[in-house]
């Protein structure tokens, strides 16, 4: 898919530049472009081994353990019939208060392995469970308390107050939760398996 | 409400300090082992970044970005959502460091407190990449069929748009 898009991209740009008679812009643009690449993960540097370190902390001082003790009834109520002290459950946990945290990179091996439990008790290898599907979408919809690299990148761009979008941020990513683990819930009773 | 962004990086870097010095032996050490994970993050997603922002530099220069923003701008008006945000709309289901690499050109040409700016980041934040992490999921575990999951996602990042769109103008408007 990204071939298709890279690619496609950079033809689009260069005959379409060409035919416009943009090609000193374009050929300043190849140049320019890579120096602002470099310069935004000089700037994502900082932020992200900020954070990654703070989260190893948090992983280590329980409080991912901690939240996701918190979110169990949740999981049970958007998991009907997996087995609440199950392994299945108990990654789905992991894997949700990791992404709460921002934690992307612990969060996919808790996810995955989720899968893999969920996998086991798939009556069809080939084809996705009810449960598999609420739980992709869930990950689907990201819920993050601190969007960090966004603040970054508001205040690489001189905002003054890089989080005053975070309400907007929860009420945007809270809905969108809703909607997808609701319409993949609605959809699952009709094709019941 | 907006002044909640201000506390929350403050109160979880408190929380995290206390119960750290509390609970984990040797934490500063424990945070520059998390530190250099993050290095290597940084140093995984450069060279798509570096590509990607390359090509969209490219694209905006010469001019296809305008044409295919204004070509939008039906749908954008329907929505109600800045014409401007329309090109991350469709990238940000598709590909995470081309969505960061146009989310930073945006930020650059419109500001970080325009209209523009903030939906992006909006958007941004309260969105995956729904194509990648999909196909991960599933792929991981052999499974072809996976029958309504893109549709709800779909549903799902559009109403992320919407609502971004909806508060950001009831917080900023």
């Amino acid at each position: 898919m990204l071939d298709f898009i890279w690619g496609g991209m950079m033809l689009v740009s260069v005959i379409f530049g060409i035919c416009s008679g943009r090609q000193a812009q374009i050929t300043e643009a190849v140049f320019s472009g890579s120096g602002a690449a470099v310069t935004l993960c000089i700037s994502l540097l900082g932020t992200i081994c900020l954070w990654s370190g703070l989260m190893r902390i948090a992983e280590k001082s329980g409080i991912t353990k901690a939240i996701s003790f918190v979110l169990k009834p949740v999981i049970r109520l958007l998991f009907p019939g997996l087995q609440p002290g199950g392994k299945a459950a108990q990654y789905i946990c992991m894997n949700v208060s990791a992404n709460l945290l921002g934690l992307g990179n612990a969060a996919t091996p808790f996810g995955l392995e989720a899968m893999k439990q969920l996998q086991a008790d798939n009556p069809d290898k080939t084809t996705a469970s009810n449960h598999m599907i609420t739980f992709v979408v869930m990950n689907t919809a990201s819920v993050q308390l601190i969007p960090t690299t966004i603040a970054m990148l508001r205040s690489k761009y001189g905002s003054t107050s890089p989080m005053d979008i975070i309400p907007a941020v929860w009420a945007a990513s809270l809905c969108s939760l809703l909607v997808g683990v609701t319409i993949a819930r609605l959809l699952n009773g009709r094709c019941k398996r | 409400m907006t002044d909640i962004g201000a506390y929350a990086v403050p109160v979880v870097i408190l929380i995290i300090v206390i119960t750290g010095l509390i609970r984990v032996k040797g934490v500063f050490g424990v945070f520059t082992g998390g530190a250099y994970d993050g290095l290597e993050v940084v140093l995984n997603i450069a060279p798509s970044l570096i590509g990607l922002i390359t090509a969209v530099e490219m694209f905006k220069a010469s001019g296809a970005l305008d044409v295919l923003t204004y070509a939008m701008s039906p749908v954008a008006n329907l929505l109600h959502l800045p014409q401007e945000v329309m090109p991350l709309v469709i990238l940000r289901p598709i590909s995470g460091s081309g969505s960061i690499a146009l989310l930073d050109r945006i930020l650059e040409l419109y500001g970080p407190n325009s209209a523009a700016g903030r939906v992006a980041c909006v958007m941004c934040g309260s969105s995956e990449t729904t194509f990648y992490t999909s196909t991960m999921y599933f792929g991981s575990i052999g499974v072809k069929r996976i029958r309504h999951t893109l549709v709800a996602a779909l549903i799902a990042d559009f109403c992320a748009i919407i609502v971004s769109n909806a508060a950001v103008g009831i917080l900023f408007g």
